[in-house]
């Protein structure tokens, strides 16, 4: 059983198909990299599988249960949770907050008002652990606006790994940083991906980087899959070659 | 003095906000006794408006929702006292607030369940024509609401009838025993309103304001809390209405205009809407400052409205905001 799966999922945004009838599955507990240049339909589908966007057509099943019609908020029970590529946080909350209010919200504590949230034992442990794994200990009592961009990213990974999620979607957590910082970023992702269980759907586009970690990479153009398979398949594919030639060379 | 600051522990610097709290009550508790009966009934006026404000502060500060429609609730409130005692004759402070608090309740989450349809400038309009309508039924059901002449609400007793103030000395026997109750009432509602800011329910709220894609992504019902927001906000306004109608004698249709409604927001930026304790120091300021213009000077509404501007370029996080900014520096520069 495939812990998600998409059958003929389309998406039109006029003239342009950004989901042309994708087929996509995502196995339990692996690494997966969707790559391809701009445009090529990656966001359109992480916003499907994420409820973000409503399909034209098609079907989203996850671990065989048919979420197509489902809100956001019924999806992130399922156990489906993402980040975003431009960095969404609770900017005037600090850290911590940032963290502990996904922890309240998964396990639907956010109605409480009469007692202080500094005040669950709970979800304070749970914070500190979250941010220790994140290294972002030492930041938790900053408001989360005045974070460094590569701490940022870390952060809103962070904010929806605090969910528990069965299957995580990270839209390029590593973009708008520096190549230090990215292989930071990208080593404490894997890491409590792997520790925690979690199957990560990751879009990026530095492919060293997805080269690295990834057990499967899927290469998307214009809103269909082009190549799938392990990193060794895809660096050997002509394809998937010459259309990352065209990334990486400069029009 | 550098050295002693430095040296100053941890723990001994967070006792601060509490020892500062303490002698603010000693302070406030001896004011009648310092400042005489007008300046009491002033501050009484002050705490009110606190109130008020800081209901206000829930749903600008905390939800980021900028409603310019709270005279409705403060009005409902106010004019709820007055039915209270025309209908059923009911003279008792605590009923006025026992009774009046859910019918408040009840119009706000009515009109709070239309407003946060809506965001941004399109429930600031919402919230605007909702308290207009409130305004007109006052000024022409006059049968009922006594029209532009308002109703006209008497002394009430306070503690279930224990205290009354019928009698001669009874105006200056009712500030002081009304300021203390009012005083008393202000500090339980500010105590609720901090635990509601810091309550699970108040981070979510602060999250939807920061950023609501993110917040629906963890799952929230953004509308919902915005509601609640809504519902919590105007009752805790409509609880300023109900004490301010016994002290001011009478409710006219003015509480219910908008311009009263532009007062809240004033105040509110006064003190500073990014600080829990804006609204109040606010609150209270605004009160002040504004009798002693109008006594001052017929062009009251020119000075006020230099302070508005003045306020905006200078101070844009307010009073609060800016003492805050104030007291940091100097700690940096005792640091450095």
């Amino acid at each position: 059983m495939s812990l998600l799966r998409t059958v003929e999922l389309r998406k039109r945004f006029g003239a342009l198909s950004a989901c042309d009838g994708v087929n996509f599955t995502v196995e339990k507990g692996e690494f997966l990299s969707l790559v391809g240049s701009n445009g090529a339909g990656k966001t359109t589908l992480v916003n499907l599988i994420t409820a973000h966007v409503q399909p034209d057509s098609g079907q989203i099943l996850f671990e065989d249960r048919d979420i197509t019609s489902m809100t956001v908020a019924a999806r992130i029970n399922a156990g489906i949770a993402r980040s975003f590529q431009l960095v969404n946080l609770f900017d005037g909350l600090s850290v911590f907050d940032n963290v502990a209010l996904s922890i309240f919200a998964r396990d639907g504590k956010t109605a409480k008002i009469a007692t202080l949230a500094a005040n669950d034992g709970e979800v304070r442990r749970e914070t500190r652990e979250v941010l220790a794994e994140f290294g972002l200990a030492a930041k938790s009592e900053l408001p989360a606006g005045e974070l460094a961009q590569g701490e940022r990213k870390l952060l809103d990974v962070a904010v929806a790994y605090a969910l528990r999620p069965k299957l995580l979607f990270l839209d390029e957590p590593t973009s708008g940083v520096s190549s230090a910082e990215k292989a930071q970023i990208m080593d404490t992702v894997s890491s409590v991906v792997r520790s925690g269980a979690v199957t990560a759907v990751v879009i990026e586009h530095d492919m060293d980087v997805v080269f690295r970690y990834s057990d499967r990479i899927v290469m998307m153009h214009e809103g269909s899959f082009l190549a799938d398979g392990p990193p060794d398949a895809i660096r050997a594919n002509e394809a998937v070659a010459s259309i990352l030639l065209g990334i990486s060379t400069p029009a | 003095m550098k050295a002693a600051a430095i040296a100053l522990p941890r723990f001994q610097t967070r006792l601060w906000p509490y020892a500062g709290g303490v002698i603010g009550l000693v302070v406030l508790a001896s004011i009648p006794e310092i400042l005489g009966l007008y300046q009491t009934q002033l501050l009484t006026y002050g705490l009110i408006m606190a109130i008020a404000a800081l209901g206000f502060n829930l749903l600008l500060g905390y939800t980021g929702l900028l409603s310019f429609g709270h005279s409705g609730y403060f009005g409902l409130g106010a004019y709820t006292v007055a039915f209270l005692l025309q209908w059923l004759g009911i003279h008792s402070m605590e009923l006025y607030i026992l009774l009046g608090l859910p019918i408040a309740a009840i119009v706000s989450a009515l009109f709070g369940y239309i407003c946060v349809r809506h965001t941004r400038i399109f429930f600031g309009i919402l919230t605007l024509a909702l308290s207009q309508v409130l305004y007109s039924l006052a000024l022409k059901f006059f049968w009922v609401t006594g029209g532009s002449d308002g109703l006209r609400v008497p002394r009430p007793t306070l503690l279930a009838g224990m205290i009354d103030f019928a009698g001669s000395g009874g105006f200056p026997r009712f500030i002081r025993s009304y300021y203390y109750y009012v005083l008393g009432v202000f500090i339980v509602s500010a105590a609720i309103m901090w635990v509601i800011v810091h309550s699970p329910f108040g981070k979510a709220l602060q999250a939807i304001r920061d950023n609501e894609t993110r917040a629906r992504f963890l799952g929230l019902r953004v509308r919902r809390f915005r509601w609640g927001a809504f519902l919590l906000s105007g009752t805790f306004t409509a609880l300023a209405g109900i004490l301010w109608v016994p002290l001011n004698g009478l409710t006219t249709p003015d509480v219910l205009y908008w311009p009263f409604s532009g007062e809240i927001v004033f105040m509110t930026l006064l003190g500073g809407f990014r600080n829990f304790s804006g609204p109040i120091v606010g609150g209270i300021a605004f009160t002040f400052i504004k009798t002693y213009a109008v006594a001052s000077t017929e062009y009251w509404q020119l000075l006020l409205g230099t302070v508005l501007v003045v306020l905006i370029l200078l101070l844009p996080t307010g009073i609060v905001g800016a003492l805050s900014q104030i007291v940091r520096r100097l700690l940096a520069v005792e640091k450095s």
